[in-house]
């Protein structure tokens, strides 16, 4: 196994670092190991997919990063912060305040318009950081290019638009990591293009992801690939060849373009 | 999270669910409005009696016999109905503080006049009885106190027994019979309704008290002296007059408790009061029972809310909400539902006091204290209720509560 921390010395501390991170879960009688002991280091910057089979454990690591499950045994620092052995209340302020989540369901709340659902993570800031949280929350629509649809609500949206919702809820306290659990897997191909070409945008603006997804499509996006299997880091490397999804999308267009009305007729009749 | 975002966030909520809302508030409203009209109704009786008995008569001392404890062992059965007619004179003779001084000899019997009977209560009394009592004739006139020494057969009687035994007909110069004695009527007591207890004051037959002692058959031995006060500010030192005349009078040594009790109007007033007061609490509880009913309503509705809700929670667990921002949050949705289904209960309530008030006629009081009441209560209501299921939802495992469909 590659030890990570060695080859990635750094001055600057790290978003991510965890060492010897062990996941055990009591099912009944059996115990099952859901994390086998993983190192891992992520700098600022970075854009990272982890790749894994269903009960390879990649959800658990995702869990752990996202400091909504804590580890059995190992220690996780997030942006210099020690993460394991803190409370449950230590650890909801620090989802506030340093993380930002992307879900496959999108996980928008319902019956509520797409400016209230990116506020949300304001009003739980207990720092008293943000001032205006409306007009901060109608920015971040606009840097996902939804500025014209802030009354809608989700059921007014397609599945593209209410990912850029649940991608500008994310964005919009400033997170150190921004962290996506199969972020296209319920979109089509034409839309997980998007979405994806709105992820490298904003990498290259300096957020730092890391994505789950199984399909290898997607993870050629990114700039880093991160194998787990059986509870364990298998493969860590860089990708080589990497695609540009701006460039894809372009593409995209030209053979088959895409009417945004058509969809939402589709929608509709749905 | 603001306290203001919070008051809004579960408003929204609420107005989400309009129609579930309602029903939900139902069982407060009707909860809130039962504890209102019912307490109303009991403070409008309390507040009746209250009037009767000042309308009872003026400055009024009752003496009756036996001590107050009368569950003492130290009285014998000669204890019992030691009230003669000489200690109404003797009160009558020596009393300084006194407008009138009666006593009462009471018996229920059925008379007879105008070809028809009438079951009654006979009330053997002198002429003062006109005085303490405050009630005048409406025709004829009272006996007087000739008629008392001359141990005389005559009867006023009262509207409820005129109009029975001599319907539409003035019966003064008419005779009836009580216990085959019979009698002249010489005089018609005005009307004065019902009392306190809900008598008739009417069903009566007032004779004078020697009559009664020495030409009826039966118990006639002297039921209670009344004695009226001079003025209202008279009533407790007349009271202490009263005790010393009878103690004196019945000759009881230094120490010896007294025979006899005299009570004045505050104190069977405070009987009655005490009587109602129970009533209205006893109606309050029953109404409470269905706020209770109402709690538990809102108790089953929020835990269903949680449940359904469970994925919101998970939401606003990732985003940063603490497990007490959560708690909060349903708990202030339980509160403003219970609050909101009180103000309206109160609204119905009063508005349903004053519709018996009207189709009824009993007389209903809402006090601001049963208002205060109520809301707190509907208050607590929503804590107390809402509190289990927000701390459930509160203890949701955020990554289950995402997961969840």
């Amino acid at each position: 196994m590659p030890n990570v921390i060695a080859k990635r010395p750094s001055i600057v501390t790290p978003v991510i670092r965890i060492e010897g991170v062990r996941k055990t879960y009591a099912m009944g009688d059996n115990v099952v190991h859901a994390l086998r002991g993983v190192d891992l280091t992520a700098e600022r910057g970075e854009m990272i997919a982890i790749m894994g089979a269903s009960g390879s454990g990649k959800s658990t690591l995702m869990n752990i990063l996202g400091c909504l499950d804590t580890p059995t045994a190992g220690s996780y620092w997030l942006d210099g912060t020690r993460v394991d052995g803190l409370s449950r209340n230590q650890l909801a302020d620090l989802r506030n305040q340093k993380l930002g989540f992307v879900f496959q369901g999108f996980n928008l709340l319902a019956r509520t318009s797409a400016l209230d659902n990116v506020e949300l993570p304001l009003l739980y800031d207990r720092a008293n950081r943000w001032k205006d949280t409306k007009a901060r929350a109608a920015e971040a629509l606009r840097r996902v290019g939804l500025g014209e649809r802030l009354d809608h609500h989700p059921s007014e949206l397609s599945g593209g638009q209410q990912q850029r919702v649940a991608i500008a809820r994310a964005l919009v306290t400033e997170p150190t990591l921004l962290l996506a659990d199969e972020p296209t897997g319920n979109l089509d191909s034409h839309k997980t293009v998007e979405i994806m070409a709105l992820f490298q945008e904003l990498n290259d603006q300096g957020i730092t992801i890391v994505l789950v997804t199984h399909e290898p499509d997607v993870a050629q996006y990114a700039k880093r690939i991160i194998d787990v299997r059986d509870g364990r880091i298998r493969h860590d490397h860089p990708v080589t060849d990497r695609h540009d999804a701006a460039a894809d999308l372009r593409v995209l267009e030209e053979t088959e373009p895409e009417e945004e009305m058509s969809e939402l007729v589709t929608e509709e009749a749905a | 999270m603001k306290n203001s975002v919070l008051v809004r966030v579960a408003g929204e909520s609420i107005l989400k669910n309009k129609m579930r809302t309602l029903l939900t508030m139902l069982g407060i409203v009707i909860g809130v409005g039962a504890v209102i009209v019912m307490v109303a109704v009991g403070q409008g009786a309390q507040r009746g009696i209250a009037n009767q008995i000042n309308a009872l008569g003026t400055n009024l001392l009752i003496v009756t016999a036996g001590s107050s404890n009368q569950g003492g062992v130290s009285q014998g059965a000669a204890a019992f109905n030691r009230l003669t007619v000489e200690d109404a004179e003797k009160l009558r003779r020596e009393g300084t503080l006194f407008a009138g001084v009666t006593p009462v000899v009471n018996t229920r019997t059925q008379v007879i006049g105008g070809g028809t009977n009438w079951r009654t209560t006979i009330n053997g009394v002198s002429t003062d009885f006109q005085t303490i009592r405050d009630w005048q004739v409406q025709s004829g006139e009272f006996f007087s106190d000739n008629d008392v020494r001359a141990l005389r057969k005559v009867a006023v009687i009262g509207t409820t027994v005129a109009e029975n035994l001599f319907p539409g007909t003035d019966p003064v110069g008419s005779q009836i019979q009580i216990r085959n004695v019979p009698f002249d009527v010489v005089g018609v007591l005005a009307e004065k309704g019902q009392n306190a207890g809900g008598q008739d004051q009417d069903d009566i037959v007032v004779i004078p008290y020697t009559t009664a002692q020495s030409r009826l058959s039966g118990n006639t031995r002297i039921w209670q002296i009344l004695v009226s006060a001079s003025s209202p500010d008279d009533i407790a030192a007349a009271q202490v007059e009263v005790r010393s005349i009878m103690r004196e009078s019945h000759r009881l040594a230094d120490g010896e408790d007294d025979d006899f009790t005299v009570r004045n109007q505050t104190e069977i007033a405070n009987a009655a009061q005490g009587t109602t007061k129970i009533m209205t609490w006893l109606l309050a509880s029953i109404a409470s029972v269905s706020l209770l009913v109402g709690g538990i309503g809102i108790m089953n509705i929020m835990l269903v809310s949680v449940t359904e809700r469970t994925r919101e929670i998970g939401i606003r667990l990732a985003v940063g909400a603490r497990g007490s921002d959560v708690l909060t949050q349903f708990l202030v949705e339980s509160i403003v539902m219970s609050v909101l289904g009180g103000a309206i209960g109160l609204a119905a309530g009063i508005g349903g006091a004053s519709l018996l008030a009207h189709f009824t006629g009993w007389s209903t009081a809402v006090s601001i204290q049963a208002i205060v009441i109520a809301i707190g209560f509907s208050a607590a209501v929503g804590v107390f209720f809402g509190y289990y299921p927000a701390r459930k939802a509160a203890a949701l495992d955020p990554i289950n509560a995402l997961r969840y469909e």
